[in-house]
């Protein structure tokens, strides 16, 4: 029998980072920047937030850290990462125009380096057995939950089982899909990334929404590394343990159609899918395990075909997505 | 009429792009509630001094008031802020929002924003002056009219009170131009000034109450239209007498060249852009075809010329003695040899038949290179076309060697025409020849046209000018949605009558 109630908080848990992801990227992709320095963010936002949390308890005795600054000093340091990554992304693609694509890949190498060598001399520092940083006191105040969760059964596993930034991620995606669709704001943005000429026409500033939405994106994704490291991984930050979520975060982009609000049923599918193997019963054959991780970017690939096939207007990419605005140019 | 207030003064306006003077100390009056029609060739600096207006130049000389009151316009905010609005040529919308959703963008109103409330609004404008126009509609899904129909109550909704349209019926039918006429009046009655910016002499007489002549960045006069004449404004236009028909010898001999049946094409998203098309081109014949822009006429010349996979269907071509010989399946090489040849001037000119980075020599090559034996390029015979083109054609060009881009837009067009012309073609398929092209280079390349119809070539001319392809064309091939709504005989054919043929098959209905 599927154990569907000890399935669902896995898959929810390992679609929180993916939302996060997405929901920044779907932000930046709405202003005409293709980020496919994401996974780099990620990782950059998940590292920086470690920093945080080490310093802060490598100074203050486990027994007197208090909530708001065990919370608020790894929230502060991963937004201050993640929105350093975005502005050098801006700064690189809007200001000098370079090509975002490679601008891109090059800030997630960039980032991943970041990460892992500010990770290796962590963990040198702590002079610890195994290759990784254990940071339990800071995740036992994210992964607080409400006192009485543990007492509703099934449903306090499905609905109550999660850190507080599980729950943040799905507002913010909600809040981003209000935003763009429905306000002023939201108007221009998608106006900047379909036609940057006609937005500019209309007196709409094209570099300020770029740098706006790109760098608002990257700090919504950052926290996604940091959701990763300190409430999924238990506190516990090992070098390339994040895995290929950041990519997959940008497929979640394309899988959603670009809308936030449909990423927070679409990220739990993936990261149901992402962890389907576990409950499937393979026996020993590692290779069918891998078949089986293969399953989100399969359906990606496939809501890829089924998307051009019905050349929606709505469910295509923004018009001017990947290009670089000049305004002087014919 | 008689009190009249301006509007808007430009004094002394001058404005220069390197050592190109666009505008040279322009005088111009534009009156309160009247429709003034800015009139020149191209080139001659009438879409310049309208940007100046509009806020996208900025005039290096000279000052503009608007109601008696000296302003400095800076940037399109500024034109608004001065109630002056604009529609250019290239509509600036965003495709994937609707009507209601372009028309506020950029709008810095208070509150939140209520796209009911703004629809009600366009809905009240659009009663106001007799638009037709659903404010939920996405862009992507309007025909051209109504694309222009959102831009004018764009700047209606901004509380625009002098606007300036650039060309608005180089895209539309007849019967859409009436409807847009129609409007406009209204808008004048309603108080608003209206410029429109037009080469069209018919336009100016219909349209307009007084009209303004530039040439050459200068301000040559104005008059009111009621008391000027087609002739009067051509010679002020070009500077000198010029005789305004265009000639149309009858057909020699006309024998079938080309015979196009039952062809379907369709195109890379699947659909269906020429639907049963079946007609036949004669030697020593101009067979016009007429249609909405994007109704299958450049599918059909592609066909012809082997650049498009055919559906179904059959295109013979004749040689002199009658022989007939399928075209589909060969390829464009093949095709060529045969003598058929292809001019099409897309929209942006360049796009089809000329490499913008190299020079006319180079690009009169493209037609020759696979010619002779020797592994080595023969130069010599392209240069001397070259330079008989730019001798015969009067090619505005500092040399030979010039690159093509750097060509104004109907030198451009002349190189193209005058190489597919050289080639002795048997039959001539050229589309939007004269796009763009000012009085006097448009009837160039008409002569140009003629004589190879007098040599029995059979010619398939695309136009968009209903006009021309009424007094040029023997006979009139109209396309509407890729089918063909009928062949009409080009000397006894009425304008109406092909404008409906081109927004229904079968033309006319009942009670029209």
């Amino acid at each position: 029998m599927f154990d569907l109630v000890s399935f669902i908080p896995r898959a929810v848990v390992q679609s929180i980072p993916l939302l996060y992801g997405s929901c920044g990227e779907t932000l930046t992709e709405k202003s005409g920047n293709l980020n496919l320095g994401i996974p780099g963010v990620m990782y950059t936002g998940g590292i920086c937030g470690v920093i945080g949390a080490f310093l802060y308890e490598q100074a203050v005795p486990a027994a007197e850290m208090k909530a708001v600054f065990a919370i608020g000093v790894p929230l502060l340091c991963s937004l201050l990462g993640s929105l350093i990554m975005g502005l050098i992304y801006c700064f690189l693609t809007v200001t000098l125009r370079a090509n975002q694509n490679v601008t891109g890949l090059a800030i997630t190498t960039f980032g991943i380096g970041i990460g892992n060598f500010f990770g290796g001399s962590l963990i040198k520092l702590t002079k610890s057995e195994v290759p990784s940083i254990a940071l339990s006191a800071t995740h036992k105040y994210f992964a607080a939950q409400l006192p009485f969760a543990k007492d509703l059964g099934w449903f306090g596993k499905i609905f109550l089982s999660y850190g507080f930034m599980a729950y943040a991620a799905i507002i913010i995606a909600f809040i981003t899909a209000y935003i763009i669709k429905k306000t002023r704001v939201g108007l221009e943005l998608r106006a900047v990334g379909e036609n940057p000429k006609t937005a500019d026409a209309a007196g709409i500033n094209v570099s300020r929404y770029k740098y706006g939405a790109t760098c608002i994106g990257s700090m919504i994704a950052g926290l996604g590394g940091l959701y990763y490291v300190m409430d999924y991984a238990c506190g516990v930050w090992s070098n390339d343990a994040f895995g290929d979520r950041g990519w997959l975060a940008i497929a979640l982009v394309i899988f959603t159609v670009w809308r936030p609000n449909v990423g927070v049923p679409a990220s739990i599918l993936f990261g149901g899918l992402y962890i389907l193997y576990l409950f499937i019963p393979t026996g020993m054959l590692l290779s069918v395990k891998e078949l089986y991780k293969m399953l989100p970017y399969l359906v990606t690939l496939i809501v890829l075909v089924l998307t051009s096939m019905r050349n929606k207007r709505e469910s295509q990419p923004p018009e001017a997505l990947g290009l670089s605005y000049f305004r002087e140019e014919r | 009429m008689e009190n009249k207030v301006a509007a808007v003064k430009m004094r002394n306006i001058t404005k220069t792009f390197g050592n190109i003077t666009a505008n040279d100390k322009v005088w111009l009056d534009i009156y309160k509630g009247e429709i003034l029609a800015l009139l020149g060739e191209n080139g001659s600096g009438k879409t310049t001094l309208m940007n100046m207006l509009s806020g996208i130049y900025f005039p290096d000389e000279g000052q503009i008031f608007i109601n008696g009151r000296e302003v400095v316009i800076r940037s399109p905010k500024d034109a608004f802020d001065n109630g002056i609005g604009m529609i250019h040529q290239h509509f600036k919308l965003v495709d994937v929002l609707s009507a209601a959703e372009n028309i506020v963008l950029g709008l810095r109103e208070k509150g939140k924003l209520d796209l009911n409330a703004v629809s009600k609004r366009i809905t009240e404008l659009c009663e106001k002056y007799g638009f037709d126009l659903d404010p939920k509609q996405k862009i992507y899904d309007m025909s051209v009219s109504q694309k222009q129909t959102v831009e004018i109550v764009k700047l209606l909704y901004r509380g625009a009170d002098i606007l300036i349209l650039d060309e608005p019926t180089a895209v539309l039918t007849p019967q859409e131009t009436d409807k847009l006429f129609a409007v406009l009046r209204n808008m004048r009655d309603a108080g608003k000034t209206i410029v429109i910016i037009t080469h069209k002499l018919n336009e100016v007489e219909e349209l307009s109450d007084r009209v303004a002549i530039l040439r050459r960045g200068r301000f040559v006069g104005d008059m009111k239209t009621s008391e000027s004449n087609a002739a009067e404004l051509t010679n002020m236009l070009v500077g000198h007498p010029v005789t305004l028909s265009i000639e149309r010898p009858e057909p020699k001999d006309p024998k079938k060249k080309i015979e196009v049946k039952h062809l379907s094409v369709r195109n890379i998203d699947g659909i269906l852009k020429l639907d049963d098309v079946s007609f036949e081109a004669r030697s020593g014949e101009i067979l016009g075809i007429a249609g909405i822009s994007g109704c299958g006429q450049k599918e059909l010349l592609e066909a012809i010329a082997g650049l498009q996979t055919v559906e179904s269907g059959s295109i013979t071509y004749y040689d002199e003695n009658g022989n007939p010989e399928e075209l589909i399946g060969k390829d464009p090489l093949e095709i060529m040899e045969l003598g058929v040849s292809l001019s099409f001037v897309p929209e942006d000119r360049l796009g089809m038949g000329l490499v913008g980075n190299m020079d006319i020599s180079e690009n009169m090559m493209l037609r020759s290179f696979r010619h002779g034996k020797s592994p080595f390029l023969n130069r010599k015979n392209p240069y001397a076309l070259a330079g008989k083109i730019i001798k015969d054609l009067d090619v505005n060009t500092p040399g030979i060697n010039t690159q093509v881009r750097k060509l104004s837009g109907g030198n451009v067009q002349k190189v193209l025409v005058g190489r597919e012309i050289a080639l002795a073609p048997k039959v001539l398929l050229t589309a939007y020849a004269v796009r763009g092209l000012d009085i006097n280079s448009s009837y160039t390349i008409y002569d140009l046209i003629n004589k190879q119809k007098e040599k029995g070539v059979a010619v398939i001319y695309v136009g968009e000018d209903l006009d021309v392809l009424l007094e040029l064309s023997d006979r009139i091939l109209v396309l509407c949605g890729g089918k063909v709504s009928g062949i009409v005989d080009g000397r006894s054919a009425q304008k109406r009558e092909v404008g409906l043929m081109m927004t229904r098959v079968g033309g006319a209905k009942d009670g029209e």
